[in-house]
């Protein structure tokens, strides 16, 4: 399935005729175009195969660069931006597999990030566990957070996932609010590290974060071009063809849903580890809004596209300190900006397998 | 508290849920969709009130004419916003992907939270209420006359709202459009336009509750707009979505609900969730 085909449909001239009559033929139309199109192609191809190298080179030269970090700069102001920043990249990959491969809109993915954090922090405050021992733990809870939520809704379309994940999100901040063993306003503190192993706190906690993050990126990148993966663009595209090809689509939409969930739960205990602390204003909507954004300004669907769009968002505040307000309006109309001109995002994804990329050729650079 | 205060304050809060709610209801009848950034469009009016009166605060003196006057003022600016919001982030798109034009009003309710946000400071502003404090009571309970004020506003704008759409050739217009906007183009209906009047109708109601809630409440700030549109969007679902009468019913059962104790804004999204499920087929 093209990623671009239904998002170009919004360059066209916005004339209701092509708007009620649109639908499914631009779903079906670059299908069609693809057929006749390999033979004159070649340029394409070469095109295709030196962009996926570079982007191939550039994922392993940007890891590489990622665990060098520390060797380079190892000021603590470098090494916080940059957890920060990792584990925002985390983030905004979680999401990518909901919102990029699956087409589902989650605007609460800040509860599965605050599930994460607050689980870890209540069993390493609270009960004294090691901090890697409550991994599983919040995997488990992150899980459980995903049936819960996706179970009612992800029967229906889309925009009630959007909504009711939105109220969820919020639930969960004001419940963490509230409750009296979550610390309430105050949340918690105190919240242990993974273990120094002989290195200063911080790098430690760096490395950590950088190898967690890394193979969270391989991990979702691999996913989204397995066969789950060409089912979630199935579905995304074009639920109604996908559920009549045999794929069970709420079976999908759930995998995809969880799998999220998981990723935005482990975020979570990286987070914890990295503030010490963590109190409910720091999953609120501005959170999962800027995730959301990043995927988006990235492009959705498309790993290095995600990564860098993370990145972006969380850097350039940096860049832009004491004009907080100015920022999230810029951000606000620049998510409109990107849908309305370039709704692929900043580095679009190249569907279809890479094996076979000469049959596929037109896809990548059209 | 006695019962019958709890009912009264419930309707009155209620009352301009159904303003918000019924815009939300609107816009999703006409071209099916989740205006995200509906409840910062009655923020934006809660906003243009407070400039009104600040800036004419002399002028205007207090009382219910001036609380007329910031009313027509902040509608009308809170439905020029949605109407350019339409024209500029939603109509583009609208051949889009649902997926696309969720995303972009996310873009928007972000947008107009944080210009408001930078035109008026971050810190939240006292609303100069512009009606004199009198109360009255009835039997046990008391209600003020600003209060009784607005809920009469409400009750007029709904009844006016119900009118223009089941009687008026562009109410017509507006329901051929929610059941086959096709149809309606080969009929010559210019949809465009139609759609763009919807968006000034439902962003003015909202608008107009904006006021009423910086005249209840007295304070008013860039984020009030959130909890309010997840709860307008409950209304709304409740009550039937693209059903107007139904988003002013939920709307009331809603008020009544917070007015008797039942936790909020999670309940909100608890119920958003339940009537949503309950709503699948």
């Amino acid at each position: 399935m093209n990623d671009e085909s239904t998002l170009r449909a919004g360059e066209k001239p916005s004339v209701y005729v092509s708007a009620v009559e649109g639908r499914t033929p631009t779903n079906i139309a670059p299908s069609v175009t693809e057929a006749g199109a390999s033979a004159s192609s070649r340029t394409a191809v070469a095109e295709l195969v030196s962009n996926s190298l570079a982007s191939r080179c550039l994922g392993t030269g940007a890891a590489v660069a990622a665990l060098a970090l520390p060797l380079v700069s190892s000021s603590t102001y470098v090494i916080q931006i940059a957890v920060d920043a990792l584990i925002f990249v985390m983030l905004a990959v979680g999401l990518n597999i909901v919102v990029g491969y699956c087409g589902l809109l989650d605007l609460g993915y800040a509860a599965f990030f605050a599930i994460g954090a607050y689980t870890s922090g209540l069993l390493s405050t609270r009960f004294g566990w090691p901090l890697v021992a409550t991994v599983p733990v919040v995997v488990i809870a992150a899980i459980i957070a995903g049936l819960l939520i996706g179970g009612p809704t992800l029967r229906l379309r889309s925009d009630y996932l959007a909504i009711v994940t939105l109220g969820f999100g919020e639930i969960i901040r004001i419940t963490a609010n509230n409750l009296d063993f979550t610390g309430g306003p105050n949340g918690l503190y105190g919240i242990p590290d993974f273990g120094d192993f002989g290195l200063r706190a911080d790098i430690a906690l760096y490395w950590i974060t950088a190898v967690v993050v890394i193979a969270a990126v391989l991990f979702s990148s691999r996913l989204g071009r397995g066969r789950i993966g060409r089912a979630w663009r199935f579905v995304r595209e074009d639920e109604d063809a996908a559920e009549a090809m045999g794929i069970h689509t709420y079976r999908v939409k759930f995998a995809a849903y969880i799998a999220g969930a998981v990723f935005g739960g482990i975020a979570g205990v990286l987070f914890a580890a990295h503030q010490t602390a963590i109190s409910p204003p720091s999953f609120n909507f501005l959170w999962s809004a800027l995730i959301l954004m990043a995927v988006v300004l990235g492009g959705m669907a498309s790993t290095p596209g995600v990564v860098v769009g993370a990145l972006m968002i969380s850097l350039l505040p940096e860049l832009l300190r004491g004009a907080e307000n100015w920022r999230y309006l810029i951000f606000g109309l620049l998510l409109i900006v990107v849908m309305v001109f370039r709704p692929q995002g900043l580095l679009p994804a190249h569907p279809g397998e890479p094996r076979r990329r000469g049959r596929r050729a037109r896809e990548g650079t059209s | 508290m006695n019962h019958l205060q709890l009912v009264l304050s419930g309707l009155f809060v209620g009352s301009f849920y159904a303003l918000v709610a019924l815009g939300y209801s609107m816009v999703y009848g006409i071209i099916k969709l989740l205006n995200f950034a509906h409840g910062d469009l009655y923020m934006v009016g809660a906003f243009a009130g407070f400039t009104v009166l600040s800036v004419g605060a002399g002028a205007l003196g207090g009382g219910f004419v001036a609380l007329i006057v910031i009313m027509i003022v902040a509608m009308i600016a809170t439905g020029g916003f949605g109407m350019l919001l339409e024209r500029v982030a939603y109509r583009p798109l609208r051949s889009a992907p649902r997926l696309s034009v969720l995303i972009t009003a996310v873009g928007a309710s972000f947008a107009l939270e944080y210009g408001i946000a930078v035109a008026f400071g971050p810190t939240p502003e006292v609303y100069p209420v512009g009606v004199q404090d009198g109360t009255l009571h009835i039997a046990n309970a008391q209600v003020t006359y600003a209060q009784l004020a607005m809920t009469a506003i409400a009750v007029v704008l709904m009844a006016a709202l119900d009118t223009l759409v089941r009687t008026t050739r562009s109410g017509r217009a507006m329901r051929a459009i929610s059941q086959d906007p096709k149809a309606c183009l080969l009929m010559g209906v210019n949809v465009d336009r139609v759609i763009s009047r919807t968006f000034f109708i439902g962003s003015a109601l909202a608008g107009a509750a904006g006021v009423m809630a910086g005249a209840y409440y007295g304070k008013i700030d860039f984020l009030m707009g959130f909890v309010i549109g997840l709860k307008a969007f409950t209304a709304a679902v409740i009550g039937g979505i693209g059903n107007l009468r139904g988003a002013v019913l939920g709307a009331i059962v809603l008020g009544l609900l917070e007015s008797f104790g039942v936790p909020t804004s999670a309940a909100s999204g608890v119920t958003s969730s339940r009537s949503a499920s309950s709503f699948s087929s």
